[in-house]
């Protein structure tokens, strides 16, 4: 999808999350280190879309932002990030002041969030039950008794065995992977626009992992939630995004759908972090890093994010994307 | 206690460590003032292989499958409950590790070494990179002190760092770097064996592609022998030659690499293998594995006798 949005043009595509030129700088005593620098990308409605990158490409700093969790001496200098709910007027959450309770409503209400360490998220100090049931109070105006309901068929649909007791259950009382689907628990069970999942499987093992992936696809077509899932993991990407953004150095490098940038990467630093996948190369062969990918070309330079033939987004030059498309001369 | 074998000779079978019957049980204590020994863990029950001279053997599981604690047996960092790991040693030729005391088993530290996986924990922040490679050396007596620091130098640049870097400290380092270091430290020996545990997990994936290269290639020079674990399958795959694959404290499937991903026999390894997202769209998850480690019901009814490959 072509987005120049300059155009008065309605979007044509029903999204939930649009993001435009998001700066996120961090006020170091070294200085200003721009972790964020003008990224743009839209999660349409009951999509999912990944944003992939290593560590300190600024994926998390994104998805913290969206939740305006960012905190001193991190500061969102520039962008919008607007949030579109259901028959309500859109909120730009990047403009709301801190204390605004349109905030709170969006925070846990309108987009919620899972974390890679599930015990982060849980208070060790509360049973499961109080703490699944204090997120159902504060968006909605219902009962204990029946807040208590709604938390039981959650924890049911998120496949806890034994709900009713697992309820009166603390943190510790959870394996690492019961843990992470309390947390999905918890963080559906107001039916949010918007799931923002960072790097929710990363701390479990490969079996769990599978699970909670298939349960996270379940759960999203099921509710029709949209889910922002932010991974350093190639195959994770493969098996739940629609979209994907690939982030360097605080920009999007290449964005367009799961098949596009995985299975024909355009943009140098893309193919480099397919290469070094250990599963994608012959056993026992040396493994293409980034490094002999780029073959000493320069991408550290800021490049305009242009469209190519197939519709993605990609950062390099016209010429560099037509000769990419040039079929080989047989 | 130099036991058995004492010619030095190479064994017959051409193995560096053979592993019979290793078992490692933690006692579970009673709550209250008089604590009674109520019970046991057997995080490594009865395991036997073995690993031949310079290749990779892998190490795969998930956690609490026992595969950490198998290894530092096999070390001495743990006293195995019971069982022999016999290890080819230059020095005293074949010799059983398992019930060694701690002053016997130092000369033979020096054959083995190890690799962390948190590379910002195992390294020292207060000692410079020098201090923290050198100290082997120190510890076992070796070279004047302008010898430890030549070699030392020599040993950073073969991992791809600079001899400048001596004077600094590990936070001055990426977690790449700090690996490379981890790896500088053990290697600075010569060691025959070097224990990887999860040394390439907390790295990007465009950094644990260099460490992977690195490794090789150190492996290609010194000819040294790894024992890799892992939880990565992929990253396994790649670099070992073959694999143990272990489930609750028991090696269930062991072969040559190739053997076990195309055709794992193992129920526990078809589960685990299935549970891989393939960096491909179009390659579904079909997850076999239900429940958890330790689940006992997780494979009911199923054959679990261990399966070993044919070379």
């Amino acid at each position: 999808m072509p987005e120049n949005t300059d155009k008065a043009v309605a979007p044509v595509v029903d999204n939930v999350l649009e993001v435009d030129d998001l700066c996120v700088s961090f006020f170091t005593e070294e200085g200003e280190v721009k972790a964020v620098n003008g990224v743009s990308f839209e999660v349409g409605r009951g999509r999912c879309m990944a944003i992939v990158g290593e560590s300190g490409s600024g994926k998390s700093v994104t998805a913290y932002s969206i939740m305006r969790l960012i905190q001193s001496p991190g500061k969102i200098v520039g962008g919008k990030i607007r949030v579109f709910p259901h028959g309500q007027p859109v909120i730009d959450v990047a403009q709301l002041r801190d204390k605004d309770p349109l905030l709170y409503h969006v925070r846990g209400g309108l987009v919620s969030m899972i974390f890679q360490e599930p015990m982060t998220a849980l208070s060790p100090v509360h049973t499961v039950g109080n703490q699944i049931c204090e997120a159902i109070l504060l968006h909605r105006e219902v009962t204990p008794a029946e807040a208590k309901n709604q938390a039981v068929q959650m924890l049911t649909r998120v496949g806890i065995p034994n709900p009713e007791a697992r309820m009166r259950q603390y943190p510790y009382e959870f394996s690492g992977g019961m843990r992470q689907r309390v947390v999905i628990a918890m963080a559906l069970v107001c039916k949010p626009v918007l799931l923002i999942a960072d790097e929710p499987t990363t701390a479990l093992d490969v079996t769990i992992q599978a699970q909670i992936l298939t349960l996270i696809r379940e759960l999203q077509q099921e509710l029709g939630t949209s889910v922002l899932f932010i991974t350093h993991d190639i195959g994770v990407v493969a098996q739940i995004a629609d979209d994907v953004a690939v982030m360097y150095r605080g920009r999007i490098v290449e964005r367009g759908t799961v098949r596009q940038v995985i299975k024909k990467p355009l943009h140098p630093y893309t193919k480099g972090l397919l290469g070094a996948i250990p599963g994608l190369a012959a056993p026992g062969t040396r493994l293409p890093t980034i490094e002999s990918v780029l073959a000493g070309r320069d991408i550290s330079r800021p490049m305009p994010l242009l469209t190519a033939p197939d519709g993605r987004l990609v950062a390099l030059s016209d010429t560099e994307i037509q000769e990419q498309f040039t079929p080989a001369i047989p | 206690m130099i036991s058995a074998n004492s010619n030095s000779s190479p064994t017959a079978s051409g193995n560096l460590l053979d592993v019979h019957d290793l078992c490692k049980y933690f006692p579970i204590f009673s709550k209250g003032l008089v604590p009674k020994r109520i019970g046991e863990i057997r995080a490594v029950d009865n395991i036997s292989f073995s690993v031949r001279k310079g290749e990779t053997l892998g190490i795969v599981g998930e956690s609490g499958s026992g595969k950490t604690t198998a290894a530092r047996s096999i070390l001495r960092a743990l006293t195995p409950t019971s069982g022999q790991v016999w290890f080819d040693s230059d020095l005293f030729g074949r010799i059983d590790l398992s019930q060694l005391s701690e002053k016997a088993l130092k000369p033979l530290r020096r054959e083995m070494q190890m690799v962390f996986q948190d590379p910002f924990s195992s390294l020292n922040p207060r000692m410079t990179v020098g201090d923290i490679v050198g100290e082997p050396l120190v510890i076992h007596g070796m070279g004047s002190r302008a010898e430890r620091r030549d070699l030392v130098a020599s040993m950073l640049e073969k991992v791809g760092m600079k001899a400048i870097h001596m004077q600094r400290y590990p936070h001055a380092f990426s977690g790449g770097q700090r690996q490379r270091i981890g790896i500088a430290r053990a290697l600075i020996m010569r060691p025959k064996l070097i224990v990887a545990d999860e040394a390439v997990s907390a790295l990007d994936v465009s950094v644990q592609a260099q460490v992977i290269n690195l490794l090789q290639d150190l492996q290609d020079e010194f000819g040294v022998t790894y024992l890799f674990v892992a939880h990565d399958l992929s990253v396994v795959r790649h670099i070992c030659d073959r694999v143990a694959v272990m489930y609750l404290g028991k090696v269930v499937e062991f072969g040559p690499t190739e053997a076990i991903f195309s055709n794992p026999r193992h129920p526990y390894t078809k589960a685990l293998l299935s549970a891989i997202p393939q960096p491909d769209p179009d390659v579904p998850l079909r997850p076999e594995a239900m429940g958890e480690i330790g689940d006992l019901n997780r494979f009911a009814g199923m054959d679990m006798t261990p399966v070993f490959h044919p070379e």
